[in-house]
This record gives C-alpha cells, sequence and structure tokens, in this order.
C-alpha cells in the first residue's frame, strides 16, 4: 500500500518536472526567438515538409467529412422539412469544430509524428550535441523553426479543411441530393460571421497548434536515444497530442460559444 | 605542472549516474599544445569526460577549469560562447547532418557565427576538406560516405572555427586499418600545425601510445597513472601496466566478483 503511494508520488513529481522541462523548452525557443530568428530559409523549408506535404490528407480528409455531414445532416432536416439550412449546419459544424478539431488530429499524426522522429534521430545520432559542442543551440536552430512552422501551419490548415468540406457538403446537397443550390450557399451566406465562427475556429487552431507542436518537438527532444525510445515517444506525441486537443476543445468551446 | 601550462584543469571531480559513482574526487591537468590520450577500461566514463569538459554534463562537485573559465559555473550564453572560441568536438559517430552536404556541414558552422560572404565561406570550407584530403567529396550526402570518410568530415567541420581545445571521442573505434592509419596522421598533424590542444579517448593501446604525448589512465572514478607512454609501461603501478599490456589478470582480476566456486557447484541452486 505505502509502496503504491511512492510509486504514485513518483509518477506525480515526474510528470510535473516533465512538464516544467517542456515548458522551459517553450520558453526558450519560442519566447527568445522569432519566426524567423534561425534565417527565414529553415522556416520556410520547415513549413514546407509541415505544412505544404499536410495539404493532400487535409483536402481528403476535409471533402469526405464534409460530404458525410451533408448526407447526415439531410436525412436528420428533410423530416423537419429544413434541408435548406443544410449550408448552415455544414458550414458552422466545419468552421467551429470539426475544421480545427480534426485537422489538429490529423496533423499530430502526419506531421507530429515526423517531428518526434526526426528529433529524436538527430539525439541519437548525436547531431544534436554535435551542433552544442560548435556552439550552436540546438533549441533556437532545430526547434524554433519547427514550433513556429507547425503553429502558422495549422490555422491555414484548418480553413483549407473546412473551405473543402463546405465544397463537399455543397456537392452531396446540391448534385446529390437536389437542393437547391441558391439555398445552400444563400442560408450559409446570411448565418456565418465572420468573427463569431471564423475567428473564433482560427484562433481554436492556432492553440491547438501551439500544443501539437509543442508536444512534438518536446517529446522528440525529450527521448531516449534508442530505437525504443523514439518509437514510445512517437506513440506519446499522438497519444497526447490527440487527448489535449480534444481536452482544450471543450475548454475553447465553453469560453468561447458556451456562454459559461 | 605550472597552471600556465595547462589548457584543462580538473579539481576533485565527482560525477554520479543514478546510483552509480563514476568520478570520485577525480583531479587532472591537460598540457597546453600537447595529445592527451584518456585511458581505461570500458563503462569508466571516459566519454562522460568529454562531456563534462564541454559543459554538456554537470559534475555533482568539483570544478572543471577551460583555459581560465570555470565551466560548471557559466550561464548558458556564456557556456555557448566558450564552445564556439575555444572547443571543437569529434563524435564517435561522427554526427554529420544527414540533411546537409559534406561541404554544407563543414560551412555550417561558419555559417551560423560569421557573418563571411559565401565565397570566403567556399574557400574556407575547402580548405578544411583539403586538409583532411576529401575536397573532392564536397558534393556527397552524408549517406554516400564510408565510416572513415565520415569521420574526417567531422574533423573538418570541428575544425572549421579554429578551435584551440578539440575533443575525440572513440576516434579509432571500427576503422579499417588504412582510415584508421589516416585519423591517426590527421590528429597527429593538426596538433602540430594548429598547436592544439588535444584530448582523446580511447581504449585502443597501440595506436594511442603511438600519437598521444601523454596518456591518462582512468579507472574506479580516479586517475590511476598520468605520464608519457614509456613512463607508464615502466613505472606505472601493477594495474596500469596490466592496462597498457593487455594482461587478461593481475590487479584487475578476470573473474567478476563472485562467491566461492567450489560451494556455488557443489550447493545446486539452493
Amino acid at each position: 500500500m505505502l509502496n503504491r503511494l511512492i510509486q504514485f508520488g513518483k509518477q506525480g513529481t515526474s510528470a510535473i518536472e516533465s512538464f516544467g522541462r517542456a515548458t522551459l523548452l517553450l520558453w526558450h525557443s519560442v519566447m527568445w526567438g522569432g519566426p524567423g530568428s534561425a534565417g527565414f530559409r529553415d522556416l520556410i523549408k520547415q513549413l514546407y515538409s509541415v505544412g505544404v506535404r499536410s495539404l493532400s490528407i487535409i483536402a481528403v480528409a476535409g471533402f469526405f467529412v464534409g460530404m458525410v455531414l451533408g448526407l447526415q445532416g439531410y436525412t436528420t432536416l428533410v423530416d423537419f422539412g429544413s434541408e435548406s439550412a443544410l449550408g448552415t449546419l455544414v458550414s458552422l459544424t466545419l468552421l467551429r469544430e470539426l475544421g480545427p478539431v480534426v485537422t489538429a488530429l490529423l496533423f499530430a499524426g502526419r506531421a507530429g509524428s515526423a517531428l518526434t522522429a526526426e528529433i529524436g534521430l538527430m539525439k541519437a545520432t548525436e547531431q544534436l550535441s554535435a551542433m552544442e559542442m560548435m556552439g550552436v543551440d540546438p533549441l533556437k536552430r532545430v526547434i524554433t523553426p519547427r514550433l513556429w512552422a507547425g503553429i502558422m501551419a495549422m490555422p491555414i490548415l484548418a480553413l483549407i479543411f473546412s473551405t473543402v468540406g463546405i465544397w463537399g457538403g455543397a456537392y452531396v446537397a446540391v448534385e446529390l441530393l437536389g437542393i437547391d443550390d441558391g439555398a445552400y450557399w444563400g442560408n450559409m451566406q446570411a448565418s456565418v460571421e465572420f468573427y463569431e465562427d471564423v475567428i473564433k475556429g482560427v484562433i481554436k487552431s492556432v492553440v491547438f497548434g501551439i500544443v501539437v507542436t509543442w508536444i512534438a518537438v518536446y517529446q522528440g527532444y525529450d527521448s531516449i536515444p534508442t530505437s525504443e525510445g523514439i518509437g514510445k515517444a512517437t506513440t506519446q506525441t499522438v497519444v497526447i497530442s490527440s487527448l489535449a486537443v480534444l481536452g482544450l476543445d471543450f475548454v475553447l468551446t465553453a469560453v468561447m460559444f458556451g456562454g459559461v | 605542472m605550472a597552471s600556465g601550462q595547462n589548457y584543462v584543469s580538473v579539481r576533485d571531480l565527482t560525477f554520479s549516474r543514478g546510483d552509480r559513482l563514476i568520478y570520485d574526487g577525480l583531479s587532472v591537468d591537460f598540457p597546453k599544445g600537447k595529445v592527451t590520450a584518456i585511458m581505461g577500461p570500458s563503462g569508466t566514463g571516459k566519454t562522460t569526460m568529454l562531456r563534462l569538459i564541454g559543459g554538456q554534463l554537470q559534475p555533482d562537485s568539483g570544478s572543471i577549469v577551460v583555459d581560465g573559465h570555470e565551466v560548471t559555473r557559466l550561464k548558458r550564453k556564456e557556456l555557448f560562447q566558450l564552445r564556439k572560441d575555444k572547443m571543437g568536438m569529434l563524435f564517435q559517430t561522427g554526427a554529420l547532418f544527414t540533411d546537409l552536404s559534406v561541404f554544407d556541414n563543414v560551412a555550417f558552422p561558419l555559417r551560423v557565427h560569421t557573418k563571411l560572404p559565401e565565397s570566403v565561406i567556399r574557400d574556407l570550407v575547402l580548405m578544411k576538406l583539403e586538409a583532411v584530403g576529401l575536397r573532392g567529396a564536397r558534393d556527397l550526402n552524408p549517406a554516400e560516405l564510408s565510416g572513415g570518410m565520415a569521420r574526417r568530415v567531422a574533423l573538418a567541420r570541428s575544425i572549421a572555427m579554429d578551435p584551440e581545445l578539440i575533443m575525440y571521442d572513440e576516434p579509432f573505434t571500427g576503422l579499417d586499418p588504412i582510415s584508421m592509419g589516416m585519423i591517426v596522421k590527421l590528429i597527429r598533424g593538426l596538433n602540430k600545425a594548429l598547436g592544439l590542444t588535444s584530448l582523446l579517448v580511447s581504449h585502443d593501446v597501440e595506436e594511442s601510445c603511438g600519437i598521444a604525448d601523454y596518456l591518462c589512465l582512468v579507472s574506479g572514478g580516479k586517475v590511476i597513472g598520468f605520464g608519457t607512454p614509456a613512463e607508464l609501461i615502466n613505472e606505472g603501478s601493477d594495474e596500469v601496466r596490466q592496462f597498457l599490456k593487455g594482461e587478461p589478470d593481475g590487479p584487475v582480476p578476470f573473474h567478476y566478483h563472485a562467491s566461492d566456486y567450489r560451494q556455488d557447484i557443489l550447493s545446486g541452486g539452493r
């Protein structure tokens, strides 16, 4: 019993310690270095690898999610004869919730895990140590551009996700279900507000961008530099950031939309 | 030895990893402008010594002075400045940046630390690559290099900023005889040409005795012998001589500490 208590305490302190190290990492790499502090070439390179190369998965996923929303929304709305509100339903669902959240989940799996593995391997092959011994701070050189790239890419990807999703919904509604396309787009335009819906969605995805990339780079930087350690760190990135995104989404929704 | 002649001075160094004590009040001086080989059985923390001197690890207690700077008490920024100005390190694996070509690897520290125009950087990089005989390999990627070549590129990179102290971590491990010969020649040659203070960690007795001015033998957390190779072989303690001559049994026993063999066998596992 006492042993279990000691074990529990140890886990608690190590979790807090790890959170402290992660905060220091964020502090040293983001607060002390702007997006271009390691040179804009590095930032562009990272934006390409975390952002541009996630585009296809984001666009395809967005299209399917939009189409499913269109179908599901239709079967419910048609019972009340209000299928003309389908555009509103699809767009609000995507902009407020599914765009930021699903993008963040996909991003964690696609780009987050790659970041963790890359940084972990750099650590295992002593590249980070070599950098330190050259008098180059790996936090600024390696971590900063990756963090900023993630933070900048996430909201853009989320907006693309929502846009493609709305098109997907429109395709199902107009082409397959025969809803009047004027009703679909017109109702959407009348009910979606720029600040209330679009900007609040963007705020969410900026927060998710910070959290997911932060977790990914920290897990890589703090990984045990063996093949097993890097494997574990990569899994941790996906698991922890997915849970963090879903948890934070509730908090953000409650604060921004809930009127709590 | 007067302190002015020592580039690195270690005093009363204590360092432990988990529950294991690695250094127990170790003191040693590394003379300026010389090649000193740190030797000892595997697991005595020879590489740890280099990491402590480089400030990548913090000792539990004791002092490490590099060219008048107390490494253990430097702030993060000062430590990076010291490394940039004075230190170079060659890692066992080479630790080349896998996303950069040979040329860009050597150019990396110059591009980060200096504002030299690209034409000057090109000349400097080619000079460093020429020194290690790999000017022709500048466009290759690290993945295309053999182990020996990778280590030579890494060596060119670690001297790119003209350090005063260079540390070699197991420079002979895993090399074929020809590559090994090249590395030996380079270590000696660079030390002479650039007036570097060189520290090398190895357990390769023959090669180390061949190039080192001094040997520093570490075992059980302390220095058990320091001197020129000839001094140690002739006048060192029994343990030092056992190590240098590679004898399987001696003060360091062949058998790991165990209970009585006869009793152990006869007890039948009870």
